[in-house]
């Protein structure tokens, strides 16, 4: 085979499609182990509170069930992530619904919900906490007076958190005081000083297959004590789920194995949470003495795991007349949930991308992750990015309304360009032309006829019609130095027939994982694709390539296969005589010669950054990412004004992302993703009551089917990137952050109505049009722009 | 307990089971047949979908007893075997139909129900036949293009 | 899954009658499973409280759809598939074909019933108010005085449903069948629902209209609703308010009003997990407007 065949932009079939298509894929709940027993969770009922007691009915033969407590964890009963915090199971005291309390294994399914039943546990109550303003409102009140814990529901921690807050940033777009100064000359000499508050909900990851695992645990025949636990499951990171179970068990790595099986998708839904499930089947197993399987239903799985971070994002900017950026000031709040989870980080990913693609001459961006008892928050894809960015691509057309410029303008007044710092302090390196994109999706989407005939339809129709963009950009691996604590490692091994097995920790979940880092590897080898193997991930034989998050598979793990790829063939010309070119019969001949003389054909790499990575924690400046995909999307939409209804009615979403690898598999990562925006926008609600989700079933968490999506047009341009294989960036999250601005920004146009809360229902678009009073969803055209007192005085805005 | 007698994938075969045991736990639990799959619970999102004499249906709301005497595909009786495979599974295969995979069978057999009954739907009549059926990974927009391709290769009755 | 099957006990008699036996004996005792499309998502969701179950969804006896001149008789037993393939029905009785259409997805229609989906008697049901508007009849049936005999009774579907899932179906009694006149071609059909989305969604509300117009003017209207009560309903004082009202153009601003506010007397619908009250009155008075405005153009 030419090494000129591409495969690297080609749409091979997936790896392990077939057997998705045939029904014969193995999903953790289709699998079973011998002797294997079933485990559930006894979980709390209040939001907030302590356990009095837990009686057990005696009509129960509890000696046939295991059962474990709190007290029965060998090591530490903490779930760790970032911090401790987090109870693997509550022993006293309750911080959310949901919470674990005790667990139960049987060798029979039907057995555990009599059980459950027999069960019951008693609380004393305390009031919860729900929304961040009442979590802001208890901290201030314990700032002015420690002795006022009443509502302090977490109490802080080493990692920079503080009482009922996870964590703070303070990110500066230079040093610190000269940005204080050029912010106060900024606001004091502006043209215009526009505000705005822009909320986002809680959204639930929604994947088709819930959690679920199967724990087995080695116990000492002598001891009883556990020596060794193997769990498997649906998952996105095993190597999480083994740092966990070597805290609950007290156990090294090296005693701790996990292996992902088939998933059936997690939207970081299953990033963090396997932890929690994880541990509890591995203490099952402990207990029992059996292998357990603990899957979740889905209105388990919907009421008691992560869900997206709820945010306020505020947006105070100074501006010229003609709509550039001067200064802005934005202040970031989300929601955590009862403990930190990943919440720290997704308030720095939410900070880092609050300025967007734009310019900003002086910024500053404070933000904080605020504790409720709520079951905690966790990844969810885009993390943290989506809600920060509907807040800024809100506020940028609300800037083009107050300054009656066109949405379009103000985003050409402010693009950054090639060789243009961020506000982080990153020189763009390599090429960004937002202004062509901008100009292109425009262009596809028809949006400059279609406004202008829209504008004449609306004025008679019920149905009004508008279109709206959002111009942003996400940006791909770990944060500034992150990439580097990770260290990934890939091995490429060489097998006995010449074929080559790649091993990596990198899951696969739907998004083509085993596809494109296999089509790497045949490109770089020049061999078909499909000879190369990849071994499942089993952290017994795989090596840690870090998780599989931040749409950094492509572009860090894939770069690390292409060069382990080289490796192979740097040592098979210069030891086993390969030529240059080479055929496939070639490469097998020079293996085959190799592992004459050699135990093992192994290439290991660890990650390095292509160029060096300049990122100060303490401060948040320097380079963030190490590349960025860029995007322009455009939404059109129809509100209907006798049901109040929205409907996108066409959807075009362009991006720059490097280099394609699988033209249908990115292709399908951006319509999944737009499909999500759009049920973020427009249908999922989490609908709470005293910290009970209400809505955890199907039937009422209301996710788009085939009969309300539009066609999503797809279209692509690739700048190539040093940084990944073959120039590819990443792009799982990207298509995450841009429907719900260019939504509401389109709803705005049809309607004349600015929406800053999402998710924007029928409902409250009725009581907005309906009702010129307060109004929660009343959002920023209830304030008025503020005046400059010294040049010109602004009309204040009427209410349409 | 009680006994039922079913077809299923063109297989005579004798259960005894709890009348109202769902269908969709007798052919994962009984029968071994795994590529049914449960999603909700609630008949909401067509993961369990099979053809139940000869009709799409979810097998999570039907209790054993009313399988009696009843003719049954799942996904694994789709193709004629694993090298060959049904033209809508092929079609899903090479269009990217399938992500995670996890809806792809209730979703194939959905298909394979539309074009039984519409051999050439209209875009409309596409999407209200998947309409049962929930993807969270595609946003249906690869299932489309595999049911166009499939079009072209079933055969008119 | 929430519940143990091996709890219940589900038998299939093998006929009408031998059913109809059966719930004669112990009244109360054994609930009817037709398609099951809601009863196991209630067994799996553990709120299925009824043990003892009874199968009649294999009784072909209920299973029919029968055409005369005047009107068009179903079975209980007629999935929502069958009423959808039904070319008769789609022709004279289209506002059942749609609603038939818009309950659940294309596999629950398989299998749900249109006498199950009555006896359900969910207030957000979606063909309870094409029936309402059609003056629907239906029949229900038990076991007569002597072996083999049938008691039957068709009463009004309009006094079918009593209050919030509670219809007049006695507990030894198995819904038979529904009666539908054929409306005169000179009427004109109108349903709209509104969901919470466009497929798979339980009503928030729906408005179904049958009217007939002379000299524009309304000489004949039934209006009907669904999750505008505890139960679906028709809309009398609506119908009375429209009733020989003008379609002129200089009188419609006025019967607009007028309907609108009987429309609001008449509405009681309440805020749940899928939407508020004020919006289903408020859609529902739109729905009606835009019913009305298709009348006149």
């Amino acid at each position: 085979m030419s090494h000129d065949t591409p495969i690297i932009g080609t749409s091979p079939l997936r790896k392990e499609g077939r057997a998705k298509i045939l029904g014969t894929a193995q999903y953790i709940d289709d699998q079973t182990l011998p002797d294997m027993w079933h485990g559930a969770t006894v979980r709390s009922t209040i939001a907030r509170g302590r356990i009095r007691s837990i009686t057990f009915a005696p009509h129960i033969d509890w000696s046939q069930y295991a059962i474990v407590r709190a007290h029965d964890i060998p090591g530490e009963n903490t779930i760790v992530h970032l911090t401790k915090d987090h109870p693997c199971l509550a022993a006293h005291d309750i911080n959310h619904v949901a919470e674990p309390i005790l667990l139960l294994a049987h060798p029979d399914k039907t057995a555990l919900l009599a059980a459950k039943t027999a069960i019951t546990i008693t609380y004393d109550e305390l009031p919860g906490i729900f929304t961040i303003e009442a979590s802001e409102a208890a901290a201030e009140a314990f700032n002015r007076d420690p002795n006022d814990t009443t509502n302090i529901i977490w109490p802080g921690s080493t990692h920079g958190g503080t009482a009922n807050c996870f964590k703070q940033y303070q990110m500066y777009s230079g040093e610190a005081a000269a940005t204080e100064d050029a912010l106060a000359a900024a606001f004091e000499s502006a043209d215009h000083i526009i505000y705005g508050e822009y909320t986002t909900g809680a959204q639930e990851q929604l994947y088709i297959e819930p959690n679920g695992v199967i724990a087995d645990c080695d116990l000492d025949p002598a001891t009883g004590h556990v020596r060794g636990v193997t769990v498997r499951g649906s998952m996105q990171c095993p190597f999480y789920l083994v740092h966990a179970l070597t805290l609950v068990f007290n156990l090294p790595e090296e005693r701790c194995r996990v292996i992902q099986v088939e998933t059936g998708g997690a939207f970081g839904g299953k990033e963090d949470f396997p932890s929690v499930i994880g541990s509890h089947a591995a203490l099952l197993s402990m207990k029992s003495g059996h292998p357990v399987k603990l899957v979740y239903d889905r209105g388990e799985d919907m009421a008691a795991t992560t869900k997206r971070h709820p945010s306020r994002t505020r947006i105070r900017t100074a501006v010229t007349s003609d709509g550039r950026l001067l200064a802005g000031e934005i202040d970031i709040a989300i929601d955590g949930g009862a403990y930190a989870t990943l919440s720290p980080v997704v308030l720095s990913r939410a900070t880092i991308h609050s300025p967007g693609p734009y310019k900003w001459p002086a910024l500053r961006v404070r933000s904080k992750a605020m504790a409720t008892n709520i079951p905690p928050h966790g990844a969810f894809r885009g993390f943290g990015a989506p809600q920060t960015l509907f807040a800024l691509e809100r506020h940028m057309d609300k800037i083009a309304r107050t300054l009656n410029l066109s949405p379009e303008h103000i985003r050409r007044q402010n693009f950054l360009a090639t060789g243009d710092h961020t506000a982080t302090g990153q020189p763009l390196l390599e090429p960004v032309d937002m202004q062509h994109l901008l100009t292109r999706a425009l262009a596809d989407s028809d949006y400059h006829a279609k406004r202008a005939a829209f504008t004449e339809s609306n004025k008679t129709s019920q149905i009004k019609r508008g279109l709206g963009f959002a111009t942003f950009m996400h940006g791909a691996g770990f944060t500034g130095s992150g990439e580097r604590r990770l260290n990934s490692l890939v091995h490429l091994d060489i097998l006995a027939d010449g074929r080559p097995q790649l091993l990596v920790s990198s899951t696969e979940f739907g998004q083509g994982t085993n596809t494109i880092l296999s089509q790497v590897a045949a490109q770089t080898l020049s061999l078909p694709y499909d000879d190369i193997l990849i071994h499942e991930v089993d952290t017994a034989v795989v090596p840690n390539s870090g998780p599989t998050v931040a749409s950094r598979t492509a572009m860090i793990v894939g770069k690390l296969v292409e060069r382990a790829a080289e490796e192979i063939l740097s040592t098979l010309r210069n030891q086993a005589a390969l030529p240059t070119p080479h055929t496939r019969a070639d490469f097998i001949t020079a293996a085959q010669t190799y592992l004459t003389y050699h135990p093992q054909l192994r290439a290991s790499v660890r990650y390095e950054p292509a160029t060096k990575i300049h990122w100060d924690d303490d401060l948040y400046r320097g380079d963030a990412y190490p590349g960025y995909a860029w995007a322009v999307y455009v939404a059109e939409v129809a509100v209907d004004y006798d049901t109040y209804q929205t409907t996108v009615t066409r959807f075009d979403a362009l991006q720059e992302v490097g280099r394609i690898l699988h033209p249908i598999l990115a292709k399908g990562q951006i319509e999944g993703g737009v499909a999500q925006g759009i049920g973020y926008a427009l249908y999922e609600k989490c609908v709470y009551k005293d910290g009970h989700l209400m809505n955890n079933q199907m039937t009422n968490y209301i996710m788009p089917t085939s009969a309300d999506l539009p066609v999503i047009h797809v279209a692509f341009e690739e700048v190539p990137s040093i940084h990944g294989p073959g120039g590819a960036k990443g792009i799982g999250e990207l298509p995450m952050d841009g429907p719900a601005p260019a939504i509401l920004n389109a709803i705005e146009d049809a309607t004349g109505i600015a929406f800053n809360s999402i998710p924007l229902l029928p409902e409250d678009i009725f009581e907005r049009l309906t009702n010129f009073t307060i109004h929660p969803h009343g959002g920023s055209e209830d304030l008025d722009p503020t005046i400059d007192p010294a040049t010109r005085v602004e009309t204040p805005e009427v209410n349409a | 307990m009680t006994t039922i007698t079913l077809t299923v994938n063109n297989s005579p075969t004798a259960l005894t089971v709890p009348p109202m045991k769902r269908l969709l736990d007798v052919l994962r639990e009984d029968l071994h047949l795994t590529g049914t799959k449960e999603g909700c619970g609630e008949g909401e999102c067509g993961a369990c979908a099979i053809l139940f004499n000869g009709e799409l249906a979810n097998s999570c709301l039907i209790p054993a007893l009313q399988a009696d005497n009843a003719t049954i595909t799942t996904i694994e009786g789709l193709a004629i075997n694993s090298a060959h495979l049904h033209p809508v599974q092929q079609c899903f295969l090479e269009q990217g139909g399938a992500q995670c995979g996890i809806c792809t069978p209730g979703m194939i057999l959905a298909t394979h129900h539309l074009l039984a009954h519409h051999p050439n739907p209209t875009e409309a009549e596409i999407r209200e036949g998947l309409a049962g059926n929930l993807c969270r990974c595609t946003g249906y927009m690869r299932i489309f293009e595999s049911v166009k391709q499939a079009i072209t290769l079933t055969p008119n009755p | 899954m929430h519940a143990d099957p091996a709890q219940y006990v589900l038998t299939a008699p093998t006929t009408l009658s031998e059913a109809l036996t059966l719930l004669a004996k112990n009244p109360g005792q054994h609930t009817p499973i037709a398609g099951g499309t809601e009863l196991m998502v209630a067994l799996a969701a553990g709120r299925l409280q009824q043990k003892s179950l009874l199968s009649i969804n294999h009784l072909t006896e209920l299973r029919f759809i029968h055409v005369t001149p005047n009107a068009i008789t179903l079975g209980a037993n007629t999935t929502f598939t069958d009423i959808r393939r039904n070319p008769t029905i789609a022709a004279d009785l289209p506002l059942l074909t749609q609603s038939a259409s818009w309950t659940g997805s294309i596999a629950n229609q398989n299998r749900a019933t249109l006498g199950g989906n009555l006896c359900n008697a969910s207030p957000a049901a979606d063909t309870p108010p094409a029936l309402l508007v059609y003056n629907a009849a239906v029949t229900l049936i038990s076991a007569g005085a002597a072996a083999g005999e049938t008691a039957r009774r068709t009463i009004p579907y309009t006094d079918f449903h009593l209050a919030y899932k509670r219809t007049a179906l006695r507990p030894d009694e198995l819904l038979h069948s529904v009666t539908i006149p054929i409306p005169a071609a000179s009427h004109q059909h109108f349903i709209r629902k509104v969901g919470t989305r466009n497929a798979q969604a339980i009503s928030k509300i729906a408005i179904a209209a049958l009217a007939l117009t002379a000299n524009q003017t309304i000489s004949e209207i039934c209006l009907a609703a669904a999750s505008l009560a505890d139960r679906p309903i028709r809309l009398y004082a609506t119908e009375a308010a429209l009733t020989e009202a003008s379609l002129a153009p200089a009188d419609f601003p006025t019967t607009l009003r007028q309907a609108r506010a009987a429309l609001a007397s008449e509405s009681h619908p309440i805020d749940d997990i899928r939407s508020t009250a004020r919006y289903r009155s408020a859609v529902a008075a739109n729905l009606l407007e835009q019913f009305l405005c298709s009348l006149v153009s």
